[in-house]
């Protein structure tokens, strides 16, 4: 920096203000991003709520480890909640309670943390859904789907490794069901069991364990991802819902200084209001309630956060036999008999497998039926896009099927039916269930896209009848803006691609199946309205037209 | 000991050696069953009269699912020996006269005064022995230990109760109800006569003190209410999960809506 003309300030802030900036260059960065563009709308701040919870779990959560101790050392309780005075725990389930009685906040902090983790986990599927039903995951957002996809793995992993952090009854049955799935296993799952444990089931060591993963790693983790996933946000650019004046290569919406900082600022403030009121208000995890482990005791109504629900569904709609066919395989090996529990691997393991692995991969499912490479900026309204959106309502409902079953026992006594009736109907909507969804949300996305063109080519009915000179009925059709229709005709219309020769004239076995899934997926279709036909419309209506027509002329 | 052991091939020697075996088998049997046998001729203080008119009750309200005689019919079971707990849990909280036939019979408003019911405990108590209704020594909660009675609570009740005694299912639409609002004599009526699907839970099985301790428990965390705030019906994480995916998110979605439909 040796050139004379640089720039002096003449205040005192404005020295300090230059001083950091000569050296770090804060404002080519301010500049930079606090022009970046932000487009409004509500469904696009999910994933604020989610880093907002997030930052509340780190505050909060740095609270609970002053006065948390994740051990396993056995104490007698003789803090101030009377009705576990003398009973024998261990120093963490102790201090969970010291921190709900005798510490000062303690027991709000601990809501506080308790709520933020079921709102951030809630936060990040509801940004997931947004994101898929939207197709905001396409090219070139397919990796950061992936990432948000891990940070949402990395969020139930954080979630459940604090669930059982109190070492409490409810949690330490959790812990019981991964024993269980554990040494489910064939051949290596009572090792792994004994070493995730330090021994057997449930030892000293798995408490300090779950704390160095819970407070430790998978945050850093979470961190890490949190910093490529916005990175990557801002470098792609935020996608825009279809409108007049908006494309692919252009974002509107508003800057981030000084709009979008004071309202995420802003919202940031809501978030935690709003959580911490929720906290100041309801109960959430009464571990006092619960009491100590203990391997024998099993409470009714024993479930996981909502977020793990799906997998102890899952697991309660498994049947171990069926008639005389039994889940249970025992494989006879030179040492003796290997059991191969199918019964509890294949519910605890398949259905959310299945579910990921769909998820992660749906960007490339979708380019390759579609053959559509292009780079996507403007989202889809979810009725343009039939196939997804009917795949996604499968998906969301196959998952609360599993959902729902993990409430079976509650749902049984609350709407008073048989235990049993619940389970053989979830049994079965977890196989129908998700084909019904696909069938009926496609057939809708279908009807709501005739109902668009029908309002592009007609109108809307204006609830006006009129009589004419003959004496005919007619209702008057208000013809839509041009920026309504510009929403309506402009989409992304996929068709169904037969299935191409490669560069030898050969139809290989993929390409025919990628041809059979696209006319599966593309058969049934409404195509936009094109000009000629918006032409041909008018002209039908034209002789009625309205004198002194204007830009929203009313037609017959 | 040599007399004894030349015998020991003498043809009766089998027969004396069972006949020994039952003695002995049947004389601890009789020693381990006299802790928990039924305390109900010791207790009674019933009238003659109380009995008469329990049976001209019985007879009018319970004889044609019971029989005339309590002996049972295909519509009820015998009522020989229940004892007069059972009568006092079951009509004094509604649940007999039955309603109507189902996986359990339901609690509902009490049919009978409280004179009535005496009357019909009598009654069945005369024909055979069974549990009595507790005394008041045995339900006095300020003798208790809460911190005890949660672990037998935990231990025996909260698999079917819940550990918050909130009530679960159990299969076929039976049930266990919630115990909040139960009063203390039904609470420990309950266990020595095991209503409807519950088990009997013996004096031997549990102790008469560590019954109060389960009232006292259960009494102790009623009055105390909820530490954190509203309880959302002690049901645990599914309770939790539905509240933040309606009122959160739905309070969440208010004010994003809010935020972005304000020109800046």
């Amino acid at each position: 920096m040796a050139t004379t003309n640089e720039y002096t300030p003449s205040t005192a802030t404005g020295r300090l203000a230059n001083f950091v900036d000569t050296r770090v260059g804060a404002s080519t960065i301010v500049k930079e991003f606090g022009r970046k563009i932000f487009p409004d709308h509500w469904s696009f701040m999910f994933g604020e709520v989610a880093l907002y919870t997030f930052v509340l779990l780190l505050l909060s959560g740095t609270f609970l480890t002053f006065f948390f101790d994740p051990s396993m050392a056995h104490v007698v309780y003789e803090g101030s909640y009377v009705p576990l005075k003398g009973i024998g725990m261990s120093t963490a389930m102790a201090s969970t309670l010291d921190i709900s009685f005798d510490v000062r906040g303690g027991l709000f902090m601990r809501q506080v943390h308790h709520w933020s983790a079921l709102l951030f986990v809630a936060s990040l599927s509801v940004h997931m859904l947004r994101v898929f039903f939207t197709g905001a995951f396409r090219r070139p957002r397919e990796l950061n789907w992936v990432v948000g996809g891990v940070l949402l793995i990395m969020g139930l992993a954080a979630g459940f490794t604090g669930y059982s952090l109190p070492d409490d009854l409810l949690s330490g049955n959790g812990l019981r069901i991964i024993d269980g799935v554990m040494k489910a296993l064939p051949v290596v799952g009572t090792y792994l069991s004994m070493f995730f444990f330090g021994g057997e089931f449930p030892g000293e060591h798995v408490i300090p364990r779950l704390y160095s993963l819970h407070i430790m790693i998978v945050p850093a983790v979470i961190i890490l991802l949190l910093v490529i996933h916005l990175f990557m946000v801002v470098t792609h650019k935020h996608t825009q819902y279809p409108g007049p004046g908006r494309t692919n290569d252009n974002v509107v919406g508003f800057p981030v200084g000084p709009v979008y900082a004071a309202k995420a600022g802003g919202f940031f403030f809501i978030v935690f209001g709003i959580v911490a009121f929720i906290s100041g208000i309801f109960q959430i995890n009464p571990v006092w309630n619960y009491g100590p482990y203990d391997p024998s005791p099993v409470s009714a109504g024993t479930q996981p956060d909502w977020y793990i629900g799906f997998v102890d569904g899952a697991l309660r709609l498994m049947p171990g036999v069926l008639g005389d066919f039994s889940f249970v395989w025992n494989i006879p090996f030179p040492w003796g008999d290997n059991s191969l529990v199918l019964s509890v691997l294949l519910p605890a393991l398949v259905p959310a497998g299945a579910l990921f692995t769909v998820m992660f991969a749906w960007p490339w499912i979708e380019r390759w039926v579609t053959k559509d490479n292009r780079e996507h900026h403007l989202l889809d309204r979810p009725r343009n896009a039939p196939f997804r959106t009917a795949m996604g309502a499968a998906g969301v409902v196959f998952y609360c099927v599993m959902w729902a079953a993990a409430s079976s026992d509650l749902i049984a006594t609350h709407f008073h039916v048989a235990l049993n009736d619940v389970t053989y109907w979830l049994r079965a909507l977890f196989f129908v269930g998700p084909l019904v969804a696909f069938w009926l949300t496609r057939r809708i996305c279908l009807s709501l896209q005739r109902k668009d063109r029908e309002i592009v080519l007609h109108g809307r009915e204006a609830g006006i009848i009129q009589m004419s000179p003959e004496g005919g009925f007619s209702e008057k059709h208000e013809e839509v803006d041009v920026y309504k229709r510009y929403l309506l005709t402009n989409f992304n219309d996929n068709q169904y691609i037969p299935a191409q020769p490669d560069a030898a004239g050969h139809i290989s076995r993929k390409e025919k199946r990628r041809a059979k899934i696209s006319k599966f997926f593309f058969e049934d279709r409404v195509a936009p309205v094109t000009p000629s036909e918006l032409a041909a419309a008018k002209a039908a209506h034209g002789h009625h037209e309205v004198e002194g027509e204007k830009q929203d002329s009313i037609e017959k | 000991m040599k007399a004894l052991s030349k015998k020991r091939r003498h043809p009766l020697a089998a027969v004396a050696l069972l006949l020994f075996g039952l003695l002995i088998t049947g004389s601890l049997y009789t020693a381990a069953g006299s802790i928990s046998e039924a305390k109900a001729a010791d207790t009674t203080t019933a009238s003659q009269s109380d009995v008469d008119e329990g049976g001209k009750l019985f007879v009018a309200n319970c004889a044609t699912c019971h029989g005339m005689n309590a002996e049972g019919t295909n519509s009820g079971p015998s009522l020989i020996g229940v004892g007069a707990a059972s009568v006092d849990f079951q009509v004094g909280t509604g649940r007999m006269p039955m309603q109507m036939q189902g996986p359990q019979a339901q609690a509902k408003p009490v049919q009978f005064t409280d004179e009535q019911i005496s009357q019909l405990a009598a009654f069945v108590a005369s024909l055979g022995a069974g549990p009595a209704i507790p005394d008041e020594e045995s339900l006095d909660t300020t003798k208790g230990d809460a911190a005890h009675g949660g672990t037998v609570f935990r231990v025996n009740c909260a698999m079917c109760h819940n550990a918050a005694a909130a009530g679960g299912a159990l299969t076929r639409g039976k049930f266990a109800p919630t115990l909040a609002g139960v009063s203390e004599k039904h609470i420990y009526e309950a266990m020595v006569t095991g209503p409807q699907n519950m088990p009997v839970f013996n004096d031997s099985n549990i102790t008469p003190d560590e019954k109060r301790d389960v009232v006292t428990f259960l009494k102790t965390i009623e009055a105390n209410g909820s530490a954190g705030g509203v309880a959302l019906g002690s049901l645990g994480p599914v309770a939790e999960g539905l509240f933040v995916w309606t009122a959160g998110l739905g309070i969440i979605i208010a004010f994003t809506i809010w935020l972005t439909s304000r020109p800046s």
